[in-house]
């Protein structure tokens, strides 16, 4: 297929940008295969380069001959096209609809990308499973790295390396995946270098009504329990949910068979419910008419922040189960590639400084996102504006923002741990959603491997890891602090990710000139005391080279 | 005898005098059911100090009589008598007395301690930071509010400041220089004042250099169904001529339109505006203190619920109504610097009395006009100006002594709390910061100097300037603490044009769970910048002292 078959007018003359917050700009907008752009054709005013894969829906207006296009962008960016000639503005709405809703996956941006920049590190090699692996022999010989999955047939959603007790043989891991939604058998997460207990993930197990039980997953999940300690099964659903799961066939494990594991429910929603959270969410706060107590009760209503407050909660549960009881914690939901993941991952963020680096916050995305197999390509087709009507099952869900949001909340408590600013935070969310790189492409290390991303796209790591921009990306609050980190899970303590949900409904230049205010002064004060070094060890030299000091 | 030295006084180093002391009392925390921290309790004539001897550091809880707003007797627990303590500054603090008697005699004792019947029974009367007598008599000159009229440029051929007032006798609640319109007459005063609530004449607030605009405030006239006074509507003419760039003025009641209505049968009201020439007439809406006072205890239930899901917390802060009222605070201020700033006009503002709504008002639109009140003494000069010597009547409003219940409200609480959220949108903006807002306020309710004593200016200068101390040189003193690491004053004169969208409104955690540390970020930006500024003044000290060292010894 070509896209000019999908592009009816690839240019109109006269077009009028409105964006919030910024001056009006008129240009001619082009459409290409995969941008929208917009250019006044004048030096140094803006013009604007929109991936199609940023849409998120477009709705079109007449006023006499003059049609308006509303673009609705998956990173919640509103703005409005003015566009001449009814037929030129029903062209590029539809090819625009077209475009931004393409099935294959093959021709997408990232597949025809090529970087203006020099690749330094190839950033699809940056973060190998065996890598990690490395780390953690060094720190433990109990765990082995299985290649019983390295065909993925024993779970599809899985890499084909996992770290899993040294004891347990691959044969045990096949019949325990059997056992384990989607074959998604319990695996290692995190292991806690400080009392040597682990975190591990799975899928939910098939018990069903009858209450099927497996010796061989038994068996896995005891394998990480020292010698009469117990440890914690932490299931991201209520006790509810967990009961009507075995009527499909999943469930939960029992007391009877599980003796060594104490179970806890707690209540992370399932994605289609945070999907609509999000979209009312994003109605709310873009919509200015609002009183006081309307804002208030529909950002109530819209249950994001319970979400936030909940996702937070389990992973500081998690955390403490580790940390503080000294105790060895499995966790899982339903499938264990949405909840799971969120609990896991902000778990490790609490208790482990260097998932609260740069390098090491891509690890953790990497190890458990893309790698445990969250499905991005299903959760980011839509975002808060669409309305999904075209899908006959709705996939979308914003498990990941969510997670992202509540690393800001962590933040937000502790401003000098991050080694990261929210812009990177940010810049994550934005390409999830839409991106050139192929990064966040696909729904698991399986259909990466087939869509041979590695070679034929770039990595998004390959770009956030050049200097100038690890640069732009970094805290300079950032003081490494090797502590476990606590956040405080009170409402009062709970804001608003303003940089997100905020962020096209306000200026910003404020915020901007406060942060670039913030550096200078950092900055500054790091230059000064260099020089003030610099000059004490000269004067030292000096003084110890100055013939009369020997004298006096 | 108990030898103490309360950090937050600074410093004041001195012997107090134990009145009764308890031991093995418990300090439960306020929402947990974690381990109760063991410790003394003291109970000095000004201060409950609990003293934790359960842990190895040396950890001590002051809390002065005057900021405890309720105390409470629970039953008998299994481990002892409760106590429960709510203070003004948000501080709350539950203690379990092993014993029913001293519980008895602590509560009686704080119940008389933390409201005197006299004035004369406050902290500040007792107050003596071993300053000899000038100190304390040249305090009380530190901000000169009537000096800020000669900063705006008066006296102009505008405007001028008359001692028509001197003995009180035109307004006693007002201070005793008013600015007025220099083609005011002095019947059209005098009438003037005659037909305003209390003798509240029209008077200057803000006059606005760049555009000639001026904000004047009042209090409501007594127009009741159909009185009108030719004076009063001179006056307003006078206000209105002493702006060439505008051909009308504003006059706004900050009052809901139904609640001035109401006024009306009662001989009181708001102006026709058939009567008054060129006025355009307005009101904002904003509710009265005692629909403040029932929306804060509201607030403060919410802050209060043990472990509230976020729903119930996002309800119960809707249902407080305080950030409609916080928001409704803000409209009004910049309806007001609007009108004066960018359509040139004047505006005359008034409530009922004039001395609540009008001062949040007034005091919110000056920020936002004029940067001097975005500096740390430009806001001493503001409440100064606007609040102490035009008759906020803090001693009432903030329950300092025993007294009618109803006649407390947090109106000065709400218009720091705009400032604050000023101060969110702006972090450039201000020169001072957080700690600041929450350092004045602590001020207004502990009693310590004699600023925040009394309900006007007349009855201040009978007995405050005498016997007790001005908080605004030791707040100045403490200025490095205060200062707002980013504050950039090359912002310059810049009028302030915040967004009042319900979502740029905060819930003010810093204030209302202030001394609930856990709910706070755990690292504080402001405080990491504070030190670096402390470093680079040591450091630019450090390369001046090498540079000197080096030019002596080796040139």
């Amino acid at each position: 297929m070509e896209f000019a078959e999908l592009i009816k007018t690839p240019r109109v003359d006269g077009v009028v940008l409105r964006r919030p917050f910024q001056p009006t700009v008129e240009g001619t907008l082009c459409l290409t295969g995969h941008h929208l752009i917009l250019s006044s054709r004048q030096d140094n005013t803006e013009e604007l380069w929109l991936l199609h894969a940023n849409i998120d829906c477009i709705e079109k207006r007449f006023v006499g001959t003059l049609g308006t296009i509303i673009v609705k962008c998956k990173d919640l960016r509103v703005i409005q096209l003015d566009i001449p000639g009814m037929e030129e503005c029903l062209n590029i709405a539809s090819s625009i609809e077209a475009l931004s809703t393409l099935d294959s996956v093959s021709l997408m941006y990232p597949f025809f990308y090529r970087p203006m920049f020099e690749v330094i590190e190839d950033g699809w090699n940056s973060f190998l499973p065996e890598d990690s692996f490395k780390d953690l022999e060094s720190m433990t010989d109990e765990w082995r790295l299985s290649d019983v999955n390295q065909d993925y047939c024993v779970c599809a959603s899985y890499p084909p390396l996992v770290a899993v007790p040294k004891d347990v043989d691959d044969d045990t891991l096949r019949k325990a995946a059997a056992f384990r939604h989607a074959g998604r058998f319990p695996v290692l997460s995190y292991y806690h270098k400080k009392n040597g207990m682990v975190m591990m993930r799975s899928g939910q197990p098939l018990t069903g009504t009858n209450g099927r039980r497996c010796k061989e997953d038994e068996k896995l999940i005891n394998a990480t329990l020292r010698a009469g300690k117990r440890g914690y099964i932490i299931d991201t659903r209520t006790i509810a949910v967990a009961q009507q799961a075995k009527a499909r066939g999943g469930g939960f494990e029992s007391e009877a068979n599980y003796p060594q594991w104490r179970r806890i429910h707690k209540a992370i929603e399932r994605s289609s419910v945070l999907q609509e959270s999000l979209i009312k969410l994003v109605e709310a706060c873009n919509d200015q008419s609002h009183n006081m107590d309307r804002w208030l009760s529909k950002l109530e209503a819209s249950n994001w922040q319970t979400h936030v407050k909940e996702i937070l909660t389990t992973a500081c549960l998690a955390a403490q189960c580790i940390d503080r009881e000294g105790a060895s914690v499995l966790v899982h939901g339903t499938e264990g590639t949405d909840s799971t993941l969120q609990v896991t991952s902000l778990a490790q963020i609490i208790l482990d400084p260097t998932c609260r680096t740069i390098r090491g916050f891509q690890a953790l995305v990497e190890r458990e996102w893309l790698q445990a197999g969250h499905p991005f390509q299903q959760r980011c087709v839509q975002s808060a504006y669409g309305n999904g009507s075209s899908v006959k099952v709705r996939c979308e869900a914003p498990v990941f923002l969510l997670f992202l949001d509540c690393v800001w909340q962590i933040l937000r408590q502790f401003p000098c741990s991050f080694q990261f600013s929210e812009h990177f935070l940010v810049l994550l969310f934005e390409h999830a959603y839409a991106s050139q790189f192929g990064t966040f492409l696909g729904n698991s290390a399986a259909e990466r491997a087939k869509l041979k991303l590695s070679q034929k796209t770039v990595s998004l790591w390959s770009w956030v890891n050049r200097p100038q921009e690890a640069q732009r990306l970094s805290n300079p609050l950032y003081e490494a602090n090797s502590l476990v980190i606590w956040p405080s899970v009170a409402p009062q303590s709970l804001l608003l990710w303003e940089g997100v949900f905020l962020r096209w409904n306000r200026s910003s230049r404020c915020l901007d000139e406060a942060y670039e205010e913030m550096v200078h002064i950092i900055e500054y004060n790091k230059e000064l005391q260099n020089k003030v070094n610099s000059l004490r060890r000269q004067l030292a030299e000096l003084e110890t080279d100055d013939p009369l000091q020997h004298t006096e | 005898m108990y030898h103490g030295h309360n950090i937050r006084e600074g410093r004041w180093f001195t012997v107090v005098v134990i009145l009764n002391h308890i031991t093995e009392v418990q300090l439960l925390d306020r929402y947990t059911a974690k381990k109760p921290a063991i410790g003394t309790l003291y109970l000095t004539a000004t201060h409950l100090i609990f003293v934790e001897t359960s842990c190895n550091t040396r950890k001590e809880t002051w809390i002065i009589h005057h900021h405890i707003a309720t105390v409470e007797k629970l039953p008998l627990t299994g481990t002892g008598y409760p106590l429960n303590i709510s203070c003004k500054n948000f501080h709350v603090v539950h203690f379990v007395i092993p014993s029913e008697r001293y519980c008895q005699d602590v509560y009686h004792s704080l119940l008389r301690l933390s409201q005197p019947a006299k004035l004369e029974d406050l902290f500040a009367f007792l107050y003596n930071p071993k300053q000899d007598e000038d100190d304390r008599r040249n305090g009380w000159g530190f901000i000169d509010s009537a000096m800020d009229f000669k900063r705006m440029g008066l006296p102009n051929e505008f405007w001028e400041l008359t001692d028509l007032n001197k003995n009180y006798e035109l307004c006693s609640t007002y201070h005793s220089e008013l600015g007025i319109p220099k083609t005011a007459r002095k019947d059209t005063v005098l009438g003037s004042a005659k037909f305003r609530s209390r003798g509240r004449l029209p008077t200057l607030s803000y006059y606005h250099k760049e555009s000639n605009g001026a904000i004047c405030r009042c209090s409501q006239p007594l127009s009741g169904i159909s009185a009108r006074c030719l004076e009063d509507e001179e006056m307003l003419q006078a206000i209105s001529r002493a702006n060439p760039n505008s051909t009308f003025m504003y006059v706004v009641d900050t009052r809901p339109k139904l609640n001035a209505m109401a006024n009306r049968a009662a001989g009181k009201g708001y102006e026709n505006a058939d009567n008054y020439s060129n006025i355009r007439f307005q009101f904002v809406g904003i509710e009265n203190i005692h629909v403040m006072r029932n929306s804060l205890q509201k607030l403060l239930e919410v802050c209060a619920m043990k472990s509230p899901t976020m729903s119930d917390y996002l309800t119960g802060l809707e249902n407080s109504g305080w950030l409609r009222h916080i928001k409704a605070v803000m409209d009004a201020g910049v309806f007001l610097a609007k009108a004066v700033a960018d359509e040139k006009a004047s505006v005359l503002v008034h409530c009922s009395d004039g001395w609540d709504r009008t001062a949040q008002v007034c005091s919110l639109a000056s920020i936002l006009l004029d940067n001097f009140y975005r500096t740390i003494k430009g806001l001493m000069v503001l409440i100064e100006k606007e609040w102490i010597s035009m008759g906020h009547k803090f001693t009432q409003r903030c329950g300092h002594v025993d007294g009618d219940p109803k006649e407390v409200s947090p109106v000065f609480t709400q218009f720091l709390e705009c400032v604050w959220n000023l101060m969110e949108q702006y972090p450039c903006g201000f020169e001072y910061n957080e700690k600041y807002l929450l350092e004045i306020h602590n001020h207004v309710y502990s009693c310590q100097f004699g600023n925040f004593i009394g309900n006007c200016q007349r009855e201040r200068e009978e007995m405050l300037k005498e016997k007790t101390f001005s908080v605004w040189p030791f707040l100045w003193e403490n200025r490095q603490q205060y200062i707002n690491p980013l504050y950039k004053c090359s912002l310059g004169r810049e009028v302030l044009r915040p967004s009042t969208l319900p979502l740029n409104f905060k819930f003010w955690c810093g204030m209302y769970n202030h001394f609930d540390k856990g709910m706070q970020p755990k690292q504080s930006i402001l405080d990491h910048l504070l030190t670096i500024i402390q470093k680079r003044v040591e450091g630019e000290k450090k390369m001046t002292d090498f540079q000197r060292v080096s030019r002596y010894r080796f040139v």
